[in-house]
């Protein structure tokens, strides 16, 4: 049920236009970080108030809408920013992602791949790749103007130099049409090759650092490497202990007091309709 | 076997019956009424004004009953609910010269005209417990007298006619807004003394008392301290004249700084500037302070690297909204981020021979 004190999808017309302006400059300048007026939300900062203000920009009352937090629809703030749209904006929602027009995330991309027509809102904490690096929004967006990323590749030379590998785990840039070097927001490195030539609109949205960035469908996104050390998408070495699948990415959980632990699919969606169609994991009785 | 956990709505919906239930406290006990806080923590409520960016006392005290007092909690509740409002104009701007002063103070001169006026401030009370205030808690009735007269000059225009002061001449250009439009730098005064007015108290102290230790000192004296209401106005179109539209109570603090010159300014005194929502003296005076520490580009002064003199630094962490939220963000689920670390971490074990346990349980 809607809550008609508020307009459709909590923000304001205005703000919603605002909001779009810079979705479509992000989308015609793919990987550029759009400052925008970001709003103070009835949640906190950190809690996904740039995706929200980026799916209350775009839901239309015709959507489907799912959430997900770790590639789960049940985790506490999954649900919390689910119901938020169902009593703002009255949207159908959704757990399966093939049937979600609009899928709001923090820290996965589902497993199952996206279609066209389909728009994927990520979470971001921290827009800037180069921000652990320098921490002066000033100096990066310079360097992002005269595309001066030799920081970041001296950085991680020296992960190979002193670990023998790049030492990022999630989080790992990405550089987007051979032009701007990008934060993929937490997603772990698994999950970045599903970024590129994707047929799904992907908008970022961070709320308390007011930036907005886009990749339209089909965009080239390239992990940073380089050709001695190729970037590898790493996952778990084990099959889900539910439905045995071995191509997702799998969280590691502890299960008794002497530290026994099984391997589940993080996207839980997925996880399940392999169950359904009959795959059982070693972990299931 | 393992099963999947689930129920986070429910977890939500018993959590926050929970936390009603302990916000309301011993039901044995009267409730607050919205009246009492207003009334008797009026401090709080004017910190919760001013931080919130709301002149507003019955939210400030409504936010602060459901905040459990966690002031920082009901400053966020006046935010959220304030950015929904809709924008009707501006306001002239404040004439503070015009002040209905109840506390006007100044450190510069033993005797001015206007006079120097205590009002209600702790500044000479001794720190001893009240245990009078436990039993009844009533007040003494305050002697009285006639009131002060409304005109009361600022400290500053004297020293202004010797020359002795830097100008601050009258600025038509409506200032930015904060909260319509990304903060961008380099920012100008109007726009960073906004950021201050909203920005923490703790934050906006410790960076004002940072200056007073030697990171960018700026010898600031309290050139005038001043609490008490001005008349808001508003240009009406349809009339073509501004007409009063109510009175807000502020505190207004103005630092008379030492500055031997530079480069481009002559020997002269320089300001200092804070205006805050309500009797919050303490973030006032801490206002001006930093506001006279980032004033060092414009001032030709040297950059010592001091924090106080960094407005990046000061402008991207002082609001508490955005500082509490991302700090406590990390207790949402890490899990995937996590993972992959622990499987980086268990790689570089294995390749540095350390792992001698073999790979992980089962």
């Amino acid at each position: 049920m809607t809550d008609h004190a508020y307009n459709f999808a909590y923000l304001d017309e205005q703000t919603k236009r605002m909001i779009r302006r810079a979705i479509l400059k992000g989308l015609a300048i793919p990987g550029y970080q759009v400052p925008f007026a970001s709003r103070e939300m009835p949640m906190p900062y950190g809690w996904g108030t740039g995706g929200v203000q980026v799916s209350a920009a775009i839901l239309t009352p015709e959507d489907r809408f799912k959430v997900i937090d770790q590639g789960a629809d049940d985790t506490t703030n999954a649900v919390s920013i689910r119901s938020f749209f169902e009593r703002t904006a009255g949207v159908a929602t959704t757990t399966r992602t093939k049937e979600a027009t609009v899928i709001q995330t923090r820290h996965r991309i589902p497993e199952d791949p996206l279609s066209e027509g389909q728009i994927l809102v990520y979470q971001v904490p921290i827009p800037e790749p180069l921000r652990f690096l320098e921490p002066r929004e000033t100096e990066t967006r310079k360097m992002h103007a005269l595309q001066e990323y030799g920081l970041m590749h001296v950085k991680l030379y020296e992960d190979i130099a002193r670990h023998g590998h790049i030492a990022t785990a999630y989080a790992y840039p990405v550089k987007v049409e051979g032009r701007y070097v990008m934060d993929p927001s937490p997603i772990p490195k698994f999950d970045n090759p599903k970024m590129s030539g994707c047929p799904a609109i992907q908008l970022f949205g961070a709320g308390r650092e007011q930036r907005i960035y886009a990749l339209p469908p089909y965009t080239r996104v390239v992990s940073l490497d380089f050709e001695d050390h190729p970037f590898e998408a790493s996952k778990a070495d084990h099959a889900c202990g539910l439905c045995d699948a071995t191509d997702s990415y799998l969280d590691e959980v502890i299960v008794d007091d002497t530290g026994t632990r099984v391997f589940v699919c993080s996207d839980t969606d997925y996880c399940e309709g392999r169950q359904a169609q009959g795959f059982r994991g070693k972990d299931t009785a | 076997m393992y099963v999947a956990v689930k129920g986070g709505e429910r977890a939500i919906e018993n959590a926050h019956a929970w936390l009603a239930e302990e916000r309301r406290g011993d039901p044995g006990i009267a409730a607050l009424t919205l009246e009492q806080i207003r009334e008797q923590l009026s401090l709080a409520v004017n910190r919760v004004m001013a931080e919130g960016s709301l002149y507003d006392p019955d939210l400030a005290a409504l936010a602060i009953k459901q905040a459990r007092g966690d002031l920082i909690e009901a400053i966020f509740l006046i935010r959220a609910y304030r950015t929904t409002l809709p924008r009707f104009g501006g306001s002239v701007p404040v004439d503070t010269a015009r002040m209905n002063c109840m506390r006007r103070i100044s450190a510069t001169f033993k005797d001015l005209p206007g006079g120097q006026v205590l009002g209600p401030t702790f500044d000479y009370t001794h720190r001893l417990l009240d245990f009078k205030l436990a039993a009844d808690g009533q007040a003494p009735k305050a002697p009285t007298r006639e009131a002060a007269p409304s005109h009361v000059p600022h400290v500053t225009e004297f020293l202004n006619r010797e020359g002795l002061i830097e100008e601050a001449p009258a600025d038509d250009t409506p200032p930015p807004d904060l909260t319509r439009a990304p903060l961008e730098l380099p920012a100008s005064r109007a726009l960073r003394l906004q950021a201050l007015a909203r920005a923490d108290e703790g934050f906006t102290l410790g960076m004002a008392y940072s200056t007073q230790r030697g990171y960018a000192r700026n010898h600031a004296f309290v050139g005038e301290l001043r609490i008490g209401t001005v008349p808001v106005e508003m240009d009406i179109p349809e009339l073509g004249f501004s007409i009063e539209i109510g009175e807000i109570e502020v505190t207004e603090c103005e630092t008379v700084n030492q500055f031997k010159g530079s480069k481009t300014e002559p020997p002269q005194f320089t300001r200092g500037y804070g205006l805050v929502f309500g009797q919050t003296e303490r973030k006032a005076i801490s206002m001006a302070l930093v506001d006279r520490a980032l004033r060092w580009e414009e001032l030709g002064e040297d950059n010592q690297g001091a924090p106080a003199q960094d407005a990046e630094f000061v402008l991207y962490h002082g609001d508490n909204i955005q500082a509490t939220g991302f700090l406590e963000h990390i207790k949402l689920p890490h899990y995937v981020d996590f993972q992959s670390e622990l499987e980086l971490v268990r790689k570089l074990r294995r390749e540095a021979g350390a792992d001698t346990a073999g790979d992980v349980a089962e």
